[in-house]
């Protein structure tokens, strides 16, 4: 016990020696927090659009006064020539094509309907989406309004159509930083944990003072404790530093118990540093475990349902995300913070992650006495 | 004290398909001050490595103090001191912390051992809250060796403790390996400088894995079965280029700047040595007869095998 104490001991006199290491604590937190909250959203805001209009009647000015007074459009030309709006597009200069032909307002008069087009710049197709369903439900709501006032009393009938009535749950204002506040801390101690403990033992194997460790009696899961507990300290203070950031910035809710959180965090944090732990073991250099850290972090990461929703992934990769740590968490974080679970509702998640921590620790363990 | 420190028999180690290690056998008494001698990739690392578990040997048995390094890894840990090839303290923790650090892994403390290294580590003191990063490569070495022996070993294992050490240092250095060696600890030493051969009891001529011959390093000079001549001229290069083709020469090898030549006793004679180099154009010719040293055993060894 004095053995892993001293360790931890020197450990923490090394990490706060280092001169890069203390910013690194808290400014990483501080800079992901701001710069990736604010940036990384989903919200369109500000859709470029060119309008062609080639009836200028009244019903077609009537639209285009509608998406003119919507917050997320900006009307960037008004165009006759469709090809026109469309060397706009080209050099990405706008999102979004209306186009309206001639003869719009007396078809819908006349027959009843009427046709216009959207063009949308699919380059990026999470945005084209959106763009296509707030575009749609402006053009349905003036087509609704446009029919009231046509046809007034006269054919209530065709008006009898179903309405929807939206109410969002434990984020009733859709408010992006809510949502990813708890993903991005994930995220955080993800980054602080795998890479320091992924390169701390790769370190004293290329500094040699592995080889003095070695031929001292300790036994050598002293010696991964001693190293590993520092980590798993200073991550978990990222946490508390994390949240704090979190609630003061964004006012993000905490709704659900904070032990909850933090004892998740430990236990997810036991996967994180085992997952290091492995990866030293099978790295020569420091530069081979950050690349291979790396690796798989950008593959966690993007498949973690922090950017994209899990659920929209295709059957074998929903399949294949079970075996990603990142994912277990951030549902944990989420739940617990915006939804106020208890440990019952994520009590599946948990003991997943507590049967991961166990595999992994146990491998990395045996891949270490095998090769030191 | 046991009689027989470390004993090795058929000691053999294969890296995949290179061979480390062929087939050694030795034995060192408690007490003796035991080198092995021999160029770089010679084997001694592995050796050490082995003999200190940190490598398990292909084939072969080997005891330190009695306890088999496979076997009873654990326990010999306990009774070892390892102070290996490259530096490899903590270079970002001062002085103490270091000492302090491995004393605590042993189980022990710098006060309970302290007048064991206290020669060594008296002379470091005085920069002990400054980071071993920053130390000389003399100070290095002394904090290196206080670290190996802070747990009071029986047996301690230096591998090429001297390299890159300056002279001075270097000297002092066999200094203190000889008061440890009088206060009954055993220490093996490797070293590539066939100089340092002199100053201990035996020492193992090794080369290519294999050991050419164990024995005093007197008893290894007075072996020499050549005669000797030390030749000196202005330019070594044809000066050694004409001996190779003299006559009677076994071996010349240069040696700074003169070239030694062996040669079968009485086969060559040092006045028409000279007679003849100086006919062949090389002024200042300088002949004389020395003794061999473990360097010229070296060399000849190598022919040998």
């Amino acid at each position: 016990m004095r053995t892993i104490r001293y360790i931890i001991q020197k450990e923490f006199l090394q990490v706060f020696r280092d001169k890069a290491m203390l910013p690194i604590i808290f400014l990483v937190p501080i800079v992901q927090l701001i710069i990736l909250v604010n940036a990384a959203t989903f919200e369109m805001k500000h859709i470029r659009m060119s309008v062609v209009d080639l009836d200028l009647s009244a019903t077609s000015r009537g639209l285009i006064r509608k998406f003119e007074g919507s917050p997320f459009y900006q009307i960037k030309q008004f165009s006759f020539s469709y090809q026109e709006a469309m060397n706009q597009m080209q050099q990405g200069k706008v999102d979004l094509i209306l186009n309206i032909p001639a003869g719009f307002e007396k078809n819908l008069m006349k027959e009843n309907h009427a046709r216009a087009q959207f063009v949308i710049n699919a380059i990026n197709g999470a945005s084209a989406g959106l763009i296509n369903a707030y575009s749609t439900i402006i053009l349905l709501d003036y087509n609704r309004q446009t029919a009231l006032a046509n046809f007034n009393n006269s054919a209530p009938s065709s008006l009898r159509n179903i309405h929807t009535e939206y109410s969002y749950w434990y984020n009733p204002e859709l408010n992006y930083k809510t949502y990813m506040v708890p993903g991005i801390l994930v995220l955080l101690v993800t980054i602080i944990g795998l890479l320091l403990s992924g390169m701390n033992i790769v370190r004293e194997k290329e500094i040699g003072t592995i080889e003095q460790i070695n031929v001292t009696p300790i036994v050598k899961i002293q010696f991964i404790t001693g190293k590993l507990a520092p980590f798993w300290i200073i991550s978990l203070f990222e946490l508390a530093f994390g949240l704090t950031i979190g609630k003061l910035l964004f006012n993000i809710p905490i709704e659900g118990n904070l032990w909850l959180i933090f004892l998740s965090a430990a236990v997810y944090l036991f996967v994180i540093l085992a997952f290091g732990l492995l990866i030293s073991t099978i790295s020569h250099t420091q530069q081979q475990s950050m690349l291979i850290s790396f690796f798989f972090m950008v593959v966690f990461i993007l498949m973690s349902g922090l950017f994209t929703s899990i659920e929209s992934m295709p059957q074998w990769a929903q399949t294949l995300d079970k075996l990603n740590p990142l994912m277990y968490f951030i549902k944990i974080m989420r739940m617990v913070l915006l939804k106020g679970s208890t440990f019952a509702d994520i009590s599946r998640h948990f003991w997943a992650l507590v049967i991961y921590a166990f595999f992994i620790v146990n491998l990395a363990i045996w891949r270490y006495r095998k090769v030191a | 004290m046991d009689p027989v420190a470390v004993s090795v028999k058929n000691l053999t180690l294969r890296y995949k398909t290179t061979l480390a290690i062929d087939d050694i056998s030795f034995e060192v008494a408690g007490g003796e001050l035991f080198g092995f001698i021999g160029p770089d990739g010679a084997g001694k690392t592995s050796l050490f490595r082995i003999l200190t578990t940190l490598l398990v040997p292909t084939q072969g048995a080997c005891q330190v103090e009695g306890l088999d390094v496979v076997k009873d890894y654990r326990q010999i840990r306990n009774i070892c001191g390892y102070m290996p090839g490259k530096f490899s303290l903590y270079q970002d923790l001062t002085v103490e912390e270091n000492l302090s650090f491995f004393a605590t892994i042993f189980g022990t403390t710098i006060a309970e051992n302290y007048d064991l290294i206290k020669d060594i580590y008296a002379q470091i003191e005085p920069f002990k809250k400054r980071k071993a990063g920053k130390l000389s490569g003399g100070m290095k070495q002394k904090l290196a060796l206080s670290c190996a022996l802070i747990h009071k070993p029986q047996i301690l294992f230096l591998d090429e403790p001297t390299t890159g050490v300056d002279a001075v240092s270097r000297r002092e250095f066999w200094e203190m390996l000889k008061r440890l060696r009088d206060g009954g600890i055993t220490i093996l030493v490797s070293t590539p400088y066939m100089d340092e051969a002199e100053k201990c009891d035996r020492v193992a001529l090794m080369q290519a894995g294999k050991i050419m011959k164990i024995n005093t390093p007197a008893e290894i000079i007075k072996d020499y079965p050549h005669a000797l001549l030390s030749v000196r001229a202005g330019d070594v290069y044809p000066l050694m280029k004409e001996l190779m083709k003299y006559p009677g020469t076994h071996r010349a090898d240069t040696f700074g700047q003169s070239v030694h030549l062996s040669f079968k006793k009485g086969e060559i004679q040092p006045a028409e040595l000279q007679k003849h180099l100086s006919t062949k154009g090389h002024t200042n010719v300088e002949i004389e007869e020395i003794t061999a040293s473990i360097e010229d055993c070296f060399m000849d060894l190598m022919t040998i095998n």
